[in-house]
């Protein structure tokens, strides 16, 4: 029993915890979906922007011997403000003068943002991989009394999981409790409306795609020590949209459930059907989930039931 | 509210509604407002005095809509000055306009309709709520007690507006006639001195109507609320209004008391068409 239970617990613990890691990506898309309405395509270059902004400057300051973590703190507070200067840019001279256009419109813009935010990142601060080390990569073996070998967990993973249950929490607070988070979900329905109370929607704008952008900082902390700080992360945006698609686009803890069931999904999916249908399926899985999802409940699982009246 | 009155009263009333009419609030002067080539405003002035109830009607297309674009900032006009509270502007801003105490509903109804009536209302107390996010969003001290405070203010609004009931529904759910309720709820909670009303009765039956016509007269006539309206109906805008203001194709073409504007052959002949 434990032979089996064994291996089917350490492929679904790592999947869960590798899942948490799509989930922080998709978490940027939800902010921007949430407060504007605009599916957010630049998301992916902002990840990797925040590593790159990261990475450069704390190996610069490591090699002028800076001390390790106070190098950490520096180079955190350095992305976060090309993060706040990035998400300034945008409001000021993309969204800003888009105004009241309809949400295609503002969709395309970000097409546009996320070629521009790739060039001038790698531009400014080289296009090479560069590895980073925020937490430890190693292994851990976890009840190894009960199953033989114990299961293996990775401590990235759990770092991971740890960072994204918190940066939910702190969300969730500031959607459902504060003035400005009713004042996003305000500007999203109806720019025209929001503004007519008074809502200043151009700082609101700014604010979101700062906090999508810290968001965006801290995925790339995670994946930037997983993979290294390198062009591909910018494809973590293709392995976002099946999570936001099981999860509804307009939903902060549909971001976590939404990336917990593709990852475990296709970890699960990888290790029992692969041997019977061909392997890869990995690549593939979250994909067909989706789609299954779509047909079944378009607005995502705990996504906004779209009210529709003729 | 069509019920006949006798003379004395109705001269009573006149008296009591000229007393509490004041100085100007709102002058529009000189402002023309184009799209390219189209002309949606040419030239247009009046104004609107405190306490009043002020129409503008006209045909479709006649520049309505428009004018009250420029007056809460959502269009800028090319010429002429708006002058609100006594600072004088070549042009509002939304948020400027709505800070400084001018409200409005539309005419196509734009509620945020993912979220609940009581949510809605909330919205409309956005500027009045200072208390910082980190303590709204922890839910401590003062911020407990703003969110409270503001809280009660909505009450009082969805009690006043009958809409109890519906109040945790989200809106898109809603009938028409009580989203237009709602709206109106909602630019209620920014405690305007300036209330701007797209066609609040537009779709509505007989009895909505009336229930809109009373909401409409105790806002302006116990919180003293300035009300600029653009209604169709005109038996609703010869009951309500103390002046109004005619346009057509942009131009304005009559000004007055309901009674003068009703006979005026400019009027009349802009509804039902003459032969050029």
């Amino acid at each position: 029993m434990a032979s089996v239970l064994g291996p089917f617990l350490e492929i679904l613990i790592g999947g869960l915890l590798s899942g948490v890691l799509y989930s922080l990506v998709a978490l940027g898309f939800v902010l921007i979906y949430k407060a504007s309405g605009v599916f957010n395509f630049a998301q992916g270059a902002m990840v990797l922007l925040a590593g790159l902004a990261l990475v450069r400057p704390l190996d610069w300051m490591v090699d002028k011997g800076f001390p390790y973590w106070g190098a950490v703190v520096l180079a955190l507070l350095f992305a976060g403000a090309v993060m706040a200067i990035t998400a300034w840019i945008i409001e000021r001279y993309i969204l800003g003068p888009l105004l009241n256009q309809d949400g295609l419109t503002l969709f395309m813009s970000t097409i546009g943002a996320a070629f521009i935010i790739e060039g001038a990142g790698q531009m400014i601060f080289g296009s090479d991989v560069y590895p980073l080390k925020l937490y430890p990569t190693d292994a851990w073996f976890a009840f190894e009394n009960i199953f033989p070998g114990g299961i293996l967990i990775n401590k990235l993973d759990v770092w991971g999981g740890l960072i994204a249950g918190i940066l939910v929490a702190g969300l969730a607070a500031f959607f459902q409790y504060t003035k400005t988070g009713r004042a996003l979900r305000a500007v999203a329905d109806d720019h025209a409306a929001a503004q007519s109370v008074g809502i200043p929607i151009n700082w609101i704008w700014f604010v979101v795609w700062l906090v999508a952008g810290l968001v965006a900082l801290v995925a790339a902390t995670v994946w930037g020590t997983k993979l290294g700080v390198q062009f591909s992360i910018v494809f973590l945006a293709l392995k976002a949209l099946p999570v936001l698609i099981i999860g509804g686009f307009t939903s902060v803890p549909g971001a976590i459930i939404g990336g917990l069931i593709v990852g475990a999904g296709e970890k699960l999916a990888e290790a029992y059907l692969g041997p019977v249908i061909g392997g890869g399926i990995e690549y593939w899985f979250a994909y067909v989930v989706a789609l299954a999802v779509l047909m079944v409940r378009p607005q995502g699982l705990f996504g906004e039931k779209i009210i529709e009246r003729i | 509210m069509n019920a006949p009155l006798s003379q004395g009263s109705a001269m009573a009333e006149a008296d009591t509604r000229a007393a509490k009419i004041g100085d100007v609030l709102l002058k529009v002067e000189n402002v023309s407002l184009s799209f390219g080539g189209v002309k949606a405003i040419r030239d247009v002035s009046f104004d609107i005095r405190k306490g009043e109830v002020r129409a503008i009607i006209g045909p479709n297309g006649a520049g309505k809509t428009s004018m009250l674009n420029v007056i809460n900032g959502f269009y800028h006009p090319q010429q002429g000055v708006i002058t609100f509270k006594g600072e004088r502007r070549s042009e509002m801003r939304p948020y400027v306009a709505a800070s400084q105490g001018i409200a409005r509903t539309f005419q196509n109804v734009a509620l945020f309709k993912g979220m609940s009536t009581l949510d809605n209302i909330m919205t409309g107390r956005t500027l009045k709520m200072k208390r910082g996010l980190l303590s709204q969003a922890l839910r401590i001290g003062p911020a407990l007690n703003e969110e409270l405070e503001h809280r009660l203010a909505v009450e009082k609004i969805i009690d006043f507006l009958e809409i109890n009931h519906i109040r945790k529904t989200p809106v898109g759910k809603l009938p028409y006639g009580l989203q237009k309720r709602v709206e109106l709820g909602r630019a209620l909670a920014t405690e305007p001195e300036l209330l701007l009303l797209d066609e609040p009765m537009a779709g509505m039956n007989l009895e909505e109507k009336q229930d809109m016509s009373r909401f409409i007269l105790t806002v302006n006539d116990a919180f003293g609320t300035t009300i600029a309206l653009i209604e169709h109906d005109m038996g609703v805008v010869m009951d309500l209004s103390d002046r109004v203001v005619v346009l057509d194709y942009g131009q304005k073409i009559a000004d007055g008391t309901p009674d003068v504007v009703q006979k005026d052959q400019k009027v009349i002949d802009a509804y039902l068409g003459v032969a050029h």
